[in-house]
């Protein structure tokens, strides 16, 4: 058992500087968990807080059963990767990685074992007597993963690891470490500002802002149903489009009124949460991806459809960005790349209704929530959400 | 006009050279002449017949001094250098309150001018049962040290990225194992650069080495090297030679530890 456990973690600096606030967090054992803001949110505080290197203001921190307040990180059975890789430079591969098992006496060929079978694991058994100026970045961070992997321990920490490496390897080292988790059967928590290592790699997705976590979940829910503005803005490239607009009941239905007048029904299944906004304001939220270019929608209807104003197009081969005008607004679509769109002329883009996020104008809540659908429903129609997209997609 | 502002340079740098190496040249011809033909009209020529009676009489005069030096110097740097590090290290690393200021009071240290403390230190030196002896020279010189020293590895220190140590504490190392695995061995660029600075200052330290060294069996180099200027007239033979021999030791610390300047030693450390 090697869950992590905070509760009412706070990091309160000199001078009042409030790092992480009321942080209350649970990784379960051989969770892939994933702490994701923007710089500055608190996630690196949040681990070296769980290592150790950082002291605790107020709170608890668990590590298995056992708090760990004032347990030094030699004690804390962690290991943590830093995004410098802080590899020893006076020392070769080999040394590097049983450095931690010397100092705590490790029998020597229990020591060769496993630094071998680590070296292995990641492929660099070539460069055991290399020192790190020899190596290139990504086997750098090889070894630094190694040092922490012969450890063997409950728990690994990992500090935005793969940041300074180029795109390419970055992608082939993330779906390396996906595998190393599956491997070694270990709790991992993993800090990145980068999203897409968030929903490509966590059980657990953790988002923080300034210092609170905004919401914990899957890669799904959070995709699918963000708690709030933050959530929905910052999970997602590019990023969900908001709205100012009003809810108002027509011809017995709902409706999205946009700041340009236009109308957009809501489906019946958002209506009884949406409920208590009638004739109010809300915030709108719609994702690119659910947004059409009606010459490839399949259920176009008058009731789904606004008219806007392309103002910049950026084809990106797989799908087009359009950049498009509603009102004083601007929205980006990501539609079809065959798309016949214009700078400057008017077209014709489809909501995806079913897809649409409403917020809270005063607190950046979001008003439809998975538990107030779950609740509200039964699990047919939470399906048909869920698969709502190909209702619009389909042929296309 | 590459080749031209090439030429520019090393006219500069030639002419700079030569008037820097005057007073040497003017050094190595005098210690080589013979008394009898040291003149002030004939100074600037080169020596009719080598002479090295003032080597001779130089190293007579100043061979205890010399070995008295190394005596005190060998240790006061090493005790020196290594505070210094340790104390860079400690005001780096090891995060403590107040650490700025007393870094302040290091710093305000080394701008304490020698003569300032003569008196108070004879004094202090006496009450210990210590003047006169080779340890009242190697402690001052090791205090005066600590502030220069200090800086030269707190500067150092900070290009340590805290994140090796921060490994070093996950991996199981406290404070002392961290210094002595991790720092230490990463420190050899600091510590010859503390090195060549201490050995210099204190064997051409003349002060402390006249106000503590008053003893023959203690005396420094730099005072017997005074001392070979007689009372009547200057022997200026043999004092230009005894200036070269004291000069030696420094000139080969510069030409030894030169090499072991070493560059990038950091390399691989974090990325590249």
């Amino acid at each position: 058992m090697a869950d992590v456990i905070l509760e009412h973690v706070w990091k309160i600096y000199e001078k009042k500087v409030e790092a992480v606030k009321d942080a209350n967090l649970n990784v379960a054992d051989k969770e892939f968990c994933v702490l994701v803001g923007p710089s500055g949110c608190g996630k690196t505080t949040t681990l070296r807080m769980i290592a150790g290197l950082e002291e605790i203001t107020k709170g608890t921190i668990k590590i298995g059963d056992k708090v760990v307040n004032d347990v030094e990180p030699k004690d804390r059975d962690i290991a943590m990767v830093f995004q410098n890789y802080a590899l020893y430079p006076h020392m070769n591969v080999y040394q590097n990685m049983s450095f931690g098992l010397k100092l705590r006496h490790f029998p020597k060929d229990e020591i060769d074992r496993r630094v071998r079978e680590a070296a292995k694991i990641l492929g660099i058994e070539e460069f055991l007597d290399r020192k790190p100026k020899q190596l290139s970045g990504g086997q750098r961070q090889r070894v630094a993963v190694g040092r922490a992997i012969v450890r063997n321990p409950k728990v690994f920490l990992f500090d935005e690891p793969l940041s300074n490496l180029d795109a390419k390897l970055r992608v082939q080292m993330r779906s390396e470490l996906k595998k190393l988790h599956l491997r070694l059967n270990a709790t991992m928590i993993y800090v990145t500002h980068d999203q897409v290592e968030a929903m490509t790699m966590a059980d657990k997705i953790v988002v923080m802002s300034t210092g609170v976590i905004q919401q914990i979940g899957t890669p799904f829910d959070i995709y699918h149903y963000p708690d709030n503005v933050f959530v929905a803005g910052f999970i997602g490239s590019p990023s969900m489009n908001f709205l100012k607009a009003t809810l108002l009941w027509k011809d017995s239905a709902m409706w999205v009124k946009l700041p340009n007048g236009s109308l957009i029904k809501v489906p019946k299944i958002y209506e009884e949460e949406l409920g208590d906004y009638k004739d109010k304001e809300i915030i709108f939220g719609i994702r690119p991806e659910d947004i059409y270019d009606k010459m490839f929608a399949v259920a176009a209807t008058p009731e789904n459809t606004v008219n806007v104003k392309v103002d910049v197009i950026e084809p990106l081969g797989n799908q087009t960005m359009l950049h498009a005008r509603i009102g004083n607004d601007i929205i980006v679509a990501a539609v079809d790349p065959k798309t016949e769109a214009q700078i400057d002329q008017s077209m014709d883009l489809v909501f995806d209704m079913s897809m649409m996020r409403a917020f809270d104008p005063q607190t950046q809540k979001a008003i439809i929530t998975k538990e107030k659908l779950m609740h509200g429903m039964n699990a047919s129609k939470t399906a048909k959400i869920e698969n709502g997209k190909n209702q619009v997609t389909q042929g296309k | 006009m590459r080749i031209s502002k090439k030429i520019a340079v090393y006219t500069v740098l030639i002419i700079a050279s030569i008037f820097f190496l005057f007073p040497i040249y003017m050094l190595i011809v005098t210690s080589l002449k013979s008394l009898q033909e040291v003149n002030t009209t004939s100074s600037w020529s080169l020596p009719v017949h080598i002479d090295l009676s003032g080597f001779v009489t130089a190293w007579n005069g100043i061979s205890q001094g010399f070995v008295n030096s190394f005596e005190f110097t060998i240790p006061a740097l090493i005790f020196s250098v290594f505070l210094g590090s340790i104390g860079g290290f400690a005001l780096t690393k090891v995060k403590f309150k107040g650490s700025n200021t007393v870094f302040l009071f290091l710093l305000f240290g080394m701008f304490l001018p020698y003569q300032v403390v003569l008196i108070p230190l004879v004094k202090f030196m006496a009450s210990l049962g210590l003047y006169g002896n080779i340890w009242s020279l190697i402690i001052t010189h090791t205090a005066y040290g600590i502030p220069i020293t200090t800086l030269i590895f707190r500067n150092f220190y900070s290009s340590i990225p805290t994140s090796l140590l921060e490994a070093g504490q996950v991996d199981g190392a406290n404070t002392l194992q961290i210094y002595a695995r991790i720092i230490l061995p990463l420190s050899i660029p600091g510590i010859v650069v503390a090195s060549i600075w201490q050995f210099t200052n204190i064997w051409n330290n003349f002060l402390f080495g006249l106000v503590l060294g008053s003893m023959p069996d203690v005396r420094p180099v730099t005072v017997m090297l005074n001392n070979l200027n007689g009372s009547m007239m200057a022997q200026w033979n043999t004092l230009m030679a005894g200036a070269l021999i004291t000069a030696i030791p420094t000139l080969i610390v510069y030409l030894i530890a030169g090499k072991y300047f070493v560059k990038g030693l950091l390399g691989g450390a974090v990325k590249g």
